[in-house]
């Protein structure tokens, strides 16, 4: 049942390395984001009582990645926990290339479709 | 920076001054704990996390389950490193049934914004209590049975895992009953902003009757994508607040890292009773806050 190419422990052992490195990437940018951002709202009190909803700039991928560039906190925070998601996503367009490789058309199907899911829940399908 | 006076902020029923620095240094190290006792004790983080920030601290429950969900994905991925090289997960097993637990997930997260507050908060405490349970007296694992299921053979579920006699083979069994299940667990997780591993566990291990150390590790592998399709939905529609995550990413992932570290040496049935006691109390106060109309 092991392919050619890749063995299921090889591409296991991968996707590890591929889930680790993205989630100390993703932390270290909500860090710094962090950082930046209590130097500025630091001594303002905060209130999450009330559900508003975040404004626009901070809602959709989009936007998130354009507002890098602002280098304000809460941008740069949002862009770590954006990172942070897509390592997930990675993970499962990574295994398409793994299965393709394996030759297995069975699961490059069932995977482009979690693939799907998940591009249509960033997107704002629902 | 100059001094300005605060305005109150509601903490709990309570008014009390407090900054942002303070607020975030405080939900830091509740995440912290909770991430810690969450990775000794195997129930992960998350199911703490929306009762520590939503009664602790005040927040509303959309942005608790917001900043949980995310903590979710961090840890998931952040162990899954550890767990792969073990060759224990099933990346076939996982792949399919995460087809079921995605979709869940996107419905779970467009009923978070339909369902009222007070009512999530009572289906939380449930599951709470549901968890507490299943962590005081774990399923026992399950009997491996040597008949081969048609279902589970035609999706290449069929594998072996290391045990200390040599690889020992496994077959899967009911999978349209495990999928279904799996709907299940993804919804839970979209809804109330967890991993949901025990569900998710109890599918494979009791329905698909796979060994109990591969179910787990392929649960632990599953949950990120899961998380990762409601965290869209959240993100989309708003309920993901930099300002609040930022403390709850990090401090769980801290705590986790440092929890799986202390397993080796710590008397986990002990803390594993200790840490069921909170998350029941907890429970009661979701029940009853959520019922009264508090959250």
């Amino acid at each position: 049942m092991s392919g050619k190419i890749w063995s299921d422990k090889e591409i296991s052992v991968i996707i590890g390395y591929l889930l680790r490195t993205g989630v100390l990437i993703a932390a270290a940018t909500v860090f710094a984001g962090g950082i930046v951002y209590l130097t500025h709202f630091g001594d303002i009190a905060p209130n999450y009582k009330f559900f508003r909803g975040e404004p626009a700039d901070l809602r959709s991928v989009g936007e998130v990645v354009r507002d890098t560039i602002t280098f304000n906190g809460k941008s740069l925070i949002q862009l770590g926990l954006l990172l942070l998601i897509a390592t997930p996503v990675a993970r499962v367009a990574f295994s398409i290339l793994a299965f393709a490789v394996q030759r297995d058309r069975l699961y490059i199907l069932v995977t482009v479709f979690v693939l799907a899911v998940l591009v249509f829940s960033l997107a704002g399908g629902i | 920076m100059q001094k300005s006076i605060v305005p109150p902020v509601n903490f709990s029923d309570r008014i009390v001054l407090m900054s942002t620095l303070l607020f975030t240094a405080l939900i830091w190290l509740g995440s912290l704990a909770a991430g810690f006792f969450g990775a000794l004790t195997g129930l992960g983080g998350g199911v703490v996390i929306v009762p520590l920030l939503a009664i602790g601290f005040g927040v509303n429950i959309r942005y608790a389950i917001g900043a949980s969900l995310l903590s979710v994905i961090a840890t998931s991925s952040g162990a899954a490193s550890a767990y792969v090289k073990e060759g224990y997960s099933n990346i076939r097993i996982g792949m399919f049934l995460e087809v079921a637990t995605t979709l869940g997930a996107l419905v779970g997260a467009f009923l978070a914004q339909k369902i009222p507050t007070s009512t999530i908060s009572i289906i939380f405490g449930v599951l709470l209590i549901y968890s507490a349970l299943i962590s005081i007296k774990p399923p026992r694992p399950s009997t491996s049975d040597a008949n081969r299921d048609r279902i589970a053979t035609y999706l290449k579920m069929n594998s072996s895992f290391p045990t200390a006699e040599g690889r020992k083979e496994y077959f899967v069994h009911h999978v349209p009953a495990g999928f279904a299940m799996m709907f299940g667990a993804g919804t839970v997780s979209g809804l109330l902003g967890i991993g949901a591993g025990v569900v998710k566990v109890v599918a494979m291990d009791k329905l698909m009757r796979v060994p109990f150390k591969v179910s787990t590790t392929t649960s632990n592998f599953m949950i990120g994508v899961t998380a990762a399709a409601s965290a869209g939905v959240y993100l989309n529609r708003g309920f993901i607040d930099p300002g609040l995550s930022m403390p709850v990413v990090l401090g769980v992932l801290a705590g986790a890292y440092l929890g799986s570290k202390a397993l080796i040496k710590a008397r986990t049935s002990v803390l594993r009773h200790i840490f069921s006691l909170v998350i029941f109390i907890l429970a009661i106060e979701m029940i009853y806050k959520g019922a009264t109309g508090k959250l």
